[in-house]
């Protein structure tokens, strides 16, 4: 199935998706998804349109908010992103393990880089920073400038 | 006599530092007799900040700091990258360009192999093994040197294109080189094939079944020797592999010895691509003018490294600075499956099965220099302190050796 059948079943299943569907080039596929409606999405692309792996999550901040980027792919060929946006007040997503038992460890980068919770993950060690990384300091925010200490040293 | 299943799992932790070990990482065992029951993998050691550091330079110095991300698979990270940036940029590079970098992935790949062979060799005991690879890599590491300036981190990528171009005198020398490999590899084949000694040990170690690997989502050889035929380079193709002849190896033993076999297949699939791209390279130039800005935009790019996947995302804002670069390294989407491959082994395996997925901490840990910053003034620590101070991580870990000291010391 070519990157064009993947956008017009998307567009064909889910109304609010159309004009969100960005094909960049072959093999590349980038949809926005609206927050609330993000699960379905994910769910039915996952068990209906077979895009059975995930390679990554990548998480952005916007500056007035942040993105997730979920990378799936099909038999290594066909590379869909989803993306969704979260508020910068309360960032919050659930877990993906679900479906896609490595996304774990990308969920903790979340956690971690950006603070952005995570529901239903499971409980474990976080990865990557320190177990002793202070509260409240996330590296890949756009405000951090370097850690509190060290900035004043 | 007691039964192994009347004791208690007992719980061992190996690393973060540990000879068997040869880059920090730290498991959590537990053990029921000499059998892993349960095990847990905590990471993160190498983490130094490289993704937060690129928002912080521009594009050609954040090449620059791409590629240091490991020192065995730079130019796959190098050229990872670059393709994403070139492909915001709309950068198309010339074919002598795409052939010269694929060159170098594919000299990368068979030293990184090679590499791998030893490592493997010296895990089960065949440390002859480890001297005998070792020795051929410097082939191509010298090789790698003549063509780029450098044994690792080549620098030979550019937006745009590629630094060096390749003289005659230089492809004769990669033809002869690449023979003087192919015969050393067919003697490591042989021997893969019938030494009793390495097929017993690693048959059956390490088992990752095909819906496991799946599951898991476990790329590269790895997943290759589980019956999984994912390749980008056939899959997605980038640089000149689209008009290369290859196959993709992969076996069906889902164990150690089968990620030998795909590895060994690949040394000789890579020695074919060498050959087919000295003899099909165009002639013409290897850069194309770029502007510091690249305009807004984003892309996804793959690349197979010798340990399978890479995967790169480049945001652009517009500027000569990109806003994020997010780098998902082979090994982070491997790692994942060791607790599987462990799962009711023996201890002893755990050494060579931890090492048959060719984990690259540096690489899946990517990102912060730590400074003492509390103890201003001094910061000289001295080596009672760092062991009380391991001694007390492992007790807040649960792990505490008061007790059994106590008898140590009553012995003596």
């Amino acid at each position: 199935m070519s990157e064009e059948k993947v956008k017009q079943e998307l567009e064909d299943k889910f109304s609010y998706l159309k004009d969100t569907v960005t094909i960049t080039r072959k093999g590349r596929i980038f949809v926005q998804v609206p927050l609330d409606k993000f699960n379905e999405v994910f769910v039915y692309v996952v068990k209906q349109m077979r895009f059975l792996a995930l390679s990554a999550i990548t998480g952005l901040d916007r500056g007035d908010g942040f993105e997730v980027i979920y990378h799936l792919n099909r038999e290594g060929r066909v590379l869909l992103n989803l993306s969704v946006r979260l508020n910068k007040e309360n960032p919050e997503v659930n877990s993906v393990t679900g479906y896609c038992p490595s996304a774990d460890i990308y969920e903790r980068e979340l956690v971690d880089l950006f603070g952005i919770k995570v529901k239903g993950i499971a409980p474990g060690h976080r990865y990557p920073l320190t177990d002793d990384w202070p509260e409240g300091e996330y590296p890949l925010r756009k405000d951090w400038k370097g850690h509190k200490e060290a900035q004043n040293a | 006599m007691h039964d192994v299943h009347d004791f208690e799992d007992v719980k061992i932790p190996i690393g973060p530092q540990h000879p068997a070990l040869k880059e920090p990482e730290s498991f959590l065992i537990s053990l029921r007799g000499e059998k892993i029951t349960a095990s847990s993998v905590r990471l993160g050691y190498n983490h130094r900040g490289i993704e937060k550091a690129c928002e912080e330079r521009t594009y050609t110095q954040g090449l620059y700091l791409i590629e240091r991300i490991c020192g065995i698979c730079s130019h796959s990270h190098s050229t990872c990258f670059v393709q994403a940036v070139e492909e915001i940029a709309g950068i198309e590079i010339t074919a002598r360009a795409k052939y010269l970098r694929t060159l170098i992935g594919e000299l990368e790949r068979i030293h990184s192999h090679l590499l791998w062979l030893g490592v493997a060799g010296h895990e089960i005991g065949f440390d002859t093994l480890l001297m005998y690879t070792w020795r051929d890599r410097e082939v191509v590491m010298d090789l790698l040197a003549t063509l780029t300036g450098n044994r690792v981190n080549y620098g030979i990528n550019t937006v745009g294109g590629v630094r060096r171009d390749i003289s005659h005198k230089q492809k004769e020398e990669v033809l002869k080189a690449i023979d003087i490999l192919e015969e050393r590899t067919k003697y490591y084949i042989d021997l893969a094939k019938g030494e009793t000694t390495l097929i017993k040990r690693l048959q059956g170690v390490g088992v990752l079944s095909h819906e496991d690997a799946e599951k898991l989502d476990a790329v590269g050889p790895t997943a290759r020797a589980s019956g999984i035929e994912r390749d980008v380079r056939k899959d997605d193709p980038y640089a000149a592999y689209g008009e290369l002849d290859f196959k993709v190896i992969s076996v069906n033993s889902c164990d150690v010895y089968g990620r030998t076999l795909v590895r060994l297949g690949e040394l000789m699939e890579s020695f074919s691509l060498v050959r087919q791209v000295i003899r099909k390279i165009p002639d013409g130039s290897i850069l194309v003018k770029s502007a510091r800005k690249v305009p807004a935009g984003e892309a996804v790019s793959r690349y197979e490294a010798p340990r399978g996947e890479d995967l790169h995302y480049v945001r652009a804002n517009g500027t000569e600075k990109p806003d994020r670069v997010k780098v998902r390294a082979p090994t982070l989407a491997n790692i994942q499956s060791v607790s599987k491959m462990l799962e009711d082994r023996y201890l002893a395996d755990m050494p060579i099965v931890i090492a048959a997925i060719d984990p690259c901490f540096s690489c899946t840990d990517r990102l912060v220099a730590v400074r003492d910053t509390k103890n201003k003034g001094s910061n000289t620590v001295v080596w009672e302190t760092i062991r009380l101070q391991g001694i007390e991580w492992y007790k807040n870990k649960g792990i505490d050796f008061t007790s059994l000291n106590e008898k140590l010391t009553k012995l003596s």
